[in-house]
């Protein structure tokens, strides 16, 4: 056995516990989560089944923790899991598994088959069996502070136009203020619009806020690849800069993953409750509709649909924001038949767009096809939605399909039809 | 050994066996796997009515939005089978006055005719599952022998029980022995197959409730 590889048992020995054992003990192969995977459901191939991705954790399980499979072990019964088993595997656990979690939604004994495939990745990531996309984007994260390899001066480039375009003051650095403002690389990247919008929304609304030059990028790739040392890496990050800067709130950004790691992984990664309050943007954005702060001048007419981002609604709970912003400023609005927690995936997430093998590529592709129909079927040509991640996605996945759609993000949509005149309403 | 014989150690040796393996197999196993325990979430919890474990307990024995009509034999043949266990393994007059016996509870069964008829009903549900495990890709997949075996192993005693009941093909000794040992059979074997689900599934839609849940998101 290699050392990578004892490594990675060794690790898998160590996250599972007493849900996971639960869990595949009450595994009846009765295939309904693969009812609920978008991988499945569009190649029609057995082997996307969400259960089945789990293979080689349930025989760790079963060889470690069980008498009968240490009995069947010494003698010498049992497979034992072997790299080549692994790298077979890759494809299954990272190419097609966006860790969407909508199989832990339907499967009749419970299973949250999710929470199974994080804990797989950390034995895959150290046993060194995670896609070479993800590992670059884990690499660039960790050397240069994001994903894609974005800087500080880059983010101050932004910064500076945005405020140019926008007229409004975007603060760096400030301590003592209420909000400490988190972005994806995607953002800063594709999306710096993202910026101008809540620097007028925080104006309008009269609130303190800031960036960190230290802590500005929220993704967390060591989650997305399964590596929870890297993951605690990055959080930590943002959590000495939020507790430096000593904010009351940080936000996190229209990213998905992003929030997973701040809001829900990071106090269990750096061992220690938070200093401060992470809520999601769209709960800020909420709050401040209640309060009567977001006054539109005019509204979005075109008829529209919404993606939720799975780990933002489905996973991060994030659930009754997003509609009332939507009625907000939509005036055609169209609930779809699979939304909020029962959203499909836009095919993209779990680290999986970072992966840029042709096999991955096309099957990402053809995964997409969930999403076209439910935009074909709703008969709207525009979508919004939350994540900057599933933005880029989904505009591949336009482009691929030649779709004549346009896809915004919600907090942008929100800014664009603000009233204009600040009024400055305390919080 | 003679049929009475074999009917006689079945019903005292043999049953002592098989429910001395099973109740301490059962907690071997409970402990075995909820004695792994779990670390505490830190995250602070999102309260929201309905998200937790006990509510998962409970909702997910029906079918989330849109599954049903994915896979209807799936449900039907479940729902129809496990509620037809549950009748005659626990309204069925004799199994109650056994059940009296061994730990002294007991409590009104049904008219045997209707037991009767949840019986063929049953059998026919566990056949159309094997049916559909058969021929359905997804499910001939993932099943390896411990599935055909478990399927067989709960099939048995229903169709050996009702064989005896109605006095068809074999003497009602042997047929009752036959029974017997089946059901005997499968009470040895639960603990350590996919059938301990009996127990788990309790626990692991708690979990999964209590996981997302804390979250915030009713599962």
């Amino acid at each position: 056995m290699s050392a990578s590889l004892q490594r990675g048992i060794n690790v898998l020995k160590e996250v599972i516990d007493a849900p996971v054992a639960s869990f595949f003990n009450s595994c009846v192969h009765c295939g309904l989560c693969a009812e609920a995977c978008l991988f499945y459901l569009e190649t029609g191939d057995p082997k996307y089944t969400p259960i089945h991705k789990l293979e080689p954790l349930r025989r760790v399980y079963e060889q470690e923790y069980t008498l009968i499979g240490k009995l069947m072990r010494g003698l010498g019964l049992a497979k034992p899991v072997s790299d080549a088993e692994l790298e077979e595997w890759q494809p299954l656990v990272y190419d097609s598994c966006t860790m969407c979690g909508r199989c832990s939604l339907v499967c009749p004994v419970g299973n949250d088959i999710v929470y199974m495939v994080r804990k797989l990745r950390e034995g895959m990531s150290v046993s060194g069996h995670a896609p070479e996309g993800i590992r670059g984007a884990v690499k660039r994260t960790v050397e240069i502070g994001s994903p894609m390899g974005v800087k500080w001066p880059a983010v101050q480039a932004v910064i500076k136009h945005q405020q140019a375009e926008t007229g409004f003051e975007i603060p760096i650095d400030q301590a003592g203020v209420e909000y400490l403002v988190l972005l994806s690389s995607m953002e800063i990247m594709n999306y710096p619009e993202y910026l101008g919008a809540l620097a007028k929304i925080f104006k309008k609304a009269g609130l303190t806020w800031t960036l960190s030059s230290t802590a500005f990028e929220a993704t967390n790739a060591g989650i997305q690849i399964g590596t929870s040392d890297i993951a605690r890496v990055i959080v930590k990050r943002i959590v000495d800069s939020a507790e430096q800067l000593g904010v009351k709130k940080v936000i996190s950004p229209e990213c998905g993953h992003a929030y997973m790691a701040i809001r829900w992984e990071g106090p269990n990664l750096i061992g220690r409750p938070y200093k401060f309050e992470v809520i999601h943007v769209l709960e800020l954005l909420d709050e401040l509709r209640k309060k009567g702060v977001l006054k539109m001048k005019d509204s979005f007419d075109e008829p529209l649909i919404v993606h939720d981002p799975c780990q933002i609604v489905r996973r991060g709970g994030v659930l009754d924001a997003p509609e009332p912003l939507i009625n907000t400023v939509a005036t055609h609005y169209i609930p779809i038949v699979d939304k909020q927690k029962m959203n499909w995936c836009c095919g993209g997430g779990g680290g999986t767009s970072a992966i840029h093998t042709e096999e991955a590529e096309a099957l990402r592709v053809k995964a997409f096809r969930i999403k076209k129909r439910q935009i074909e079927e709703a008969g709207v040509s525009t979508v919004v939605t939350f994540c900057a991640n599933c933005r880029i996605v989904i505009e591949e996945g336009f482009d691929h399909y030649e779709m004549n759609t346009q896809l915004l993000g919600l907090t942008e949509l929100l800014a664009e039809h603000l009233e204009d005149e600040p009024e400055g309403v305390a919080s | 050994m003679t049929e009475l014989q074999l009917l006689t150690w079945a019903r005292g040796t043999g049953l002592n066996i098989a429910l001395s393996i099973f109740v301490l197999g059962v907690i071997w196993r409970l402990v075995e796997i909820y004695g792994l325990g779990r670390k505490q979430d830190l995250a602070p919890a999102r309260h929201r009515d309905g998200a937790s474990g006990w509510n998962t307990i409970l909702r997910r024995s029906l079918a989330p939005p849109g599954l049903f009509k994915r896979s209807p034999i799936t449900y039907i043949g479940g729902y129809v089978f496990h509620l037809g266990l549950a009748i005659v393994v626990f309204l069925f007059a004799p199994h109650i006055k056994l059940i009296q016996g061994l730990v002294g509870l007991s409590w009104p069964g049904l008219p045997s005719q209707l037991i009767d008829l949840v019986t063929v009903v049953t059998l026919a549900a566990l056949l159309v599952v094997l049916w559909d495990r058969i021929v359905k890709p997804v499910k001939r997949y993932l099943s390896n022998f411990e599935d055909w075996i478990t399927w067989l192993v709960t099939f048995l005693p229903v169709l050996t029980g009702y064989l005896a009941v109605k006095h068809l093909f074999l003497p009602y000794t042997t047929l009752l022995a036959l029974h017997i040992l089946s059901a005997e059979l499968l009470l040895v074997v639960l603990p350590f197959t996919k059938l301990f689900h009996a127990f788990t599934s309790f626990g692991s839609r708690w979990y999964n409730g209590a996981i997302n849940g804390h979250r915030g998101v009713p599962t």
